[in-house]
């Protein structure tokens, strides 16, 4: 599987973010996107996700399954946790689990084998509300696992985790990788894994 | 911020919902309350069913009105639960008080287990208008003033019931409930004279006339032992509702507890 | 079908769930019809003609003020990108947000519509004939509203800007439903042309409405 985006080019309320951005990523490779604030980090992901129209360029995936889109083979974790606090944290995880899973291809068994991955299965039944930051960003990530998709965009997916949470999650990340996953993470900070850094926005 | 010592058992574990520092002190007094609420409230039932089977009594052996016929049994459950209806928003406003004021823990617990029964009582009296109404109006509702003054009294304690409901940490919603009880607790009787001369403005005579003091003592005994009887199962259901809100708020703190503790 | 059903549960739930504002609604609903009597005056006779129109009018505002949280709660924290990324068709997801609104918020209104007849000095066929005209219109109004609800993620601005923009869709939906319960009541006119009107208009907007809404979020996504 290959994810390939060429020439892309990125315009926000009129500012020009990028333009003529290549980014390439192969299955069980990991990608880094560093840059300084407002290079368009997020940008280039949320572009990748399909949630910004692409203002110039193309954007392809080879190998992954023809009659799926881009972001319907792709997990986006964001700087917002998609969480809802009246929920429980079972609750929470197994609506996104249904939502945007095949029902056939997960199962209950799954949310809860997430939730023990990611430590969190001793408050499952408790209101998300209750929730630390860094608790509601381990249940976030808890939805990669929950449902299989073989693209992971992440937006900075290590904050607000602690350094227990942050090599949990290089596990899972390579855990991810191993099974012929891509990753493609925008970050400041080390992830933990081997990564190919892509940098944009110059050096400044 | 302040916060209640209901909260205060777990001081920066949710800094969102829990700041300010613990204090042991605070701890003590819904502690107090909650045994002391469980020493009195047997007795207070029993005293609750024993006047409330007297009044009952009482109400049911009396004669009949001249004019109303039975319906007249109807004001036995009506203007207890009316004179309730203001009893508990007075409750809540000394509460309210106690909350802005003194900040005292149990104050704002006192104030949100009242608001439901005090909404109940409300609609009881609106209920038991409306049937006592039928047969003299041929109509379920009547723009009465002293009906429409109670129906204005239920909404607001509904809107305080969903104002305690919108907002998820208690301590926070106890405030805007203290503001919003004072606010109502001075409004009500502007209300209720604007509900007057509006209803005098348009139909100068009220349908039921019922003066305390014209009222037979065949008549007034009963009802002053079902007001009695009332007074004392508001009470006994209020001290049973914030035992039940004290442990509620003392689950939510230790599944907080529960949360923060690290995997 | 798992996926919308599971977006149907979600949000009837968290609009159930404290801090869930639906029963609101209801609340407001029963405060604008008792507000009216102060208005027109304590007379019964003339309460009893207006009654279908001023309970109309509580619903559809009742209706409109609960819908403008319907996207931007969920923009705020996020579950906006991932319904959109999803399998599931964003218009079919439109229509189930709607759907779990109207279930949460609408029905309620239904629901309250006899105890607040009773207030206007409705009878039971006038009562009835009232429910029927607001089961049969609420959804046109909780569909025409989710198109505001939409602008309203992606102009960044909720509340009385939603209504100004959609209270003005809602005119025909207010004109027939009244119509229907009026001619229920007393009118020369038939019930049924007005109330097969009302039909059509709620049938329309249910595939109008999730397919502006859609439009509107995709493009002003951000």
């Amino acid at each position: 599987m290959k994810l390939s985006g060429r020439g892309l080019r990125c315009v926000r309320g009129g500012r020009e973010v990028f333009s003529g951005l290549d980014v390439m990523a192969e299955s069980g490779h990991a990608v880094a996107i560093t840059g300084p604030n407002g290079a368009g980090k997020t940008s280039l992901l949320r572009l990748l996700a399909g949630l910004l129209a692409m203002a110039g360029g193309s954007i392809s995936l080879e190998g992954g399954d023809p009659e799926l889109t881009l972001p319907e083979q792709a997990h986006y974790l964001g700087h917002r946790d998609a969480l809802k606090p009246a929920l429980s944290v079972s609750e929470n995880l197994s609506f996104w689990r249904e939502f945007l899973g095949s029902a056939s291809r997960s199962s209950p068994a799954d949310a809860a084998q997430a939730l023990a991955t990611v430590g969190l299965d001793h408050v499952g039944h408790l209101p998300a509300a209750y929730l630390s930051a860094g608790q509601r960003r381990r249940l976030s990530i808890a939805r990669l696992l929950a449902v299989k998709r073989p693209v992971w965009l992440l937006d900075e997916p290590t904050s607000a985790l602690d350094v227990s949470g942050q090599s949990a999650f290089a596990a899972v990340m390579t855990e991810h990788l191993k099974g012929g996953g891509i990753i493609l993470a925008a970050t400041h900070t080390p992830l933990g894994i081997a990564v190919r850094e892509l940098r944009i926005g110059g050096t400044a | 911020m302040r916060e209640t010592g209901l909260e205060s058992a777990l001081p920066a574990l949710a800094p969102a919902t829990i700041s300010g520092a613990m204090t042991l002190i605070d701890l003590a007094n819904p502690s107090r309350f909650l045994s002391l609420a469980g020493r009195i409230l047997p007795w207070l039932a029993a005293l609750t069913v024993l006047v409330l089977a007297v009044g009952l009594y009482q109400s049911a052996t009396a004669p009949d009105d001249y004019q109303q016929g039975a319906t007249v049994k109807i004001m036995f459950i009506h203007v207890p639960n009316a004179w309730l209806s203001m009893f508990v928003w007075g409750v809540m406003s000394v509460a309210a008080l106690g909350t802005l004021v003194w900040r005292h823990p149990l104050a704002d617990v006192a104030a949100k287990t009242a608001a439901p029964i005090g909404a109940a009582f409300t609609f009881l009296a609106l209920l038991t208008g409306s049937l006592w109404g039928r047969p003299m109006w041929g109509t379920y509702w009547e723009w009465d003033a002293r009906l429409t003054s109670v129906l204005i009294l239920f909404l607001m304690y509904l809107g305080l019931m969903a104002l305690w409901r919108a907002v998820e940490d208690p301590s926070r919603a106890a405030r805007a409930a203290a503001v919003l009880t004072l606010v109502g607790a001075i409004n009500i009787p502007i209300i209720k004279f604007s509900v007057d001369w509006w209803n005098t403005l348009h139909q100068p005579a009220s349908v039921i006339r019922m003066g305390g003091s014209t009222l037979d003592r065949a008549f007034l005994i009963p009802l002053l032992v079902m007001a009695i009887g009332f007074t004392l199962l508001f009470l006994t259901l209020h001290i049973a509702a914030m035992r039940n809100e004290i442990l509620r708020r003392r689950v939510r703190t230790l599944q907080m507890l529960q949360a923060s503790k690290s995997a | 079908m798992t996926a919308l059903a599971a977006l149907i549960r979600r949000d009837v739930s968290v609009a159930l769930r404290v801090g869930g504002g639906a029963l609101i609604g209801v609340l407001f609903f029963l405060t604008v019809v008792v507000l009216m009597p102060f208005a027109v005056g304590p007379d019964l006779a003339l309460l009893k003609k207006l009654g279908p129109a001023i309970l109309w009018l509580g619903a559809l505002l009742a209706s409109l003020l609960t819908l403008d949280r319907l996207f931007t709660a969920d923009h705020d924290d996020g579950s906006l990108d991932l319904i959109v990324m999803s399998r599931t068709p964003l218009e079919l997801a439109c229509a189930a947000k709607a759907l779990a609104h109207w279930l949460a918020a609408g029905l309620p209104l239904v629901v309250a519509t006899p105890v607040l007849g009773l207030l206007l000095n409705l009878d039971g066929v006038a009562t009835g004939a009232v429910a029927l005209t607001l089961l049969a219109g609420t959804p046109a109004l909780t569909f025409t509203g989710m198109i505001g609800a939409a602008l309203a993620v992606v102009l960044r601005r909720g509340g009385l800007l939603l209504s100004v923009l959609v209270l003005p869709l809602s005119i025909p939906v207010l004109i027939f439903g009244v119509a229907a319960s009026n001619a229920a009541l007393s009118g020369p006119s038939p019930f049924g042309t007005p109330f097969s009107i009302l039909c059509a208009l709620s049938l329309m907007s249910l595939v109008i409405g999730p397919f502006a809404a859609a439009a509107s979020l995709r493009h002003g996504l951000d």
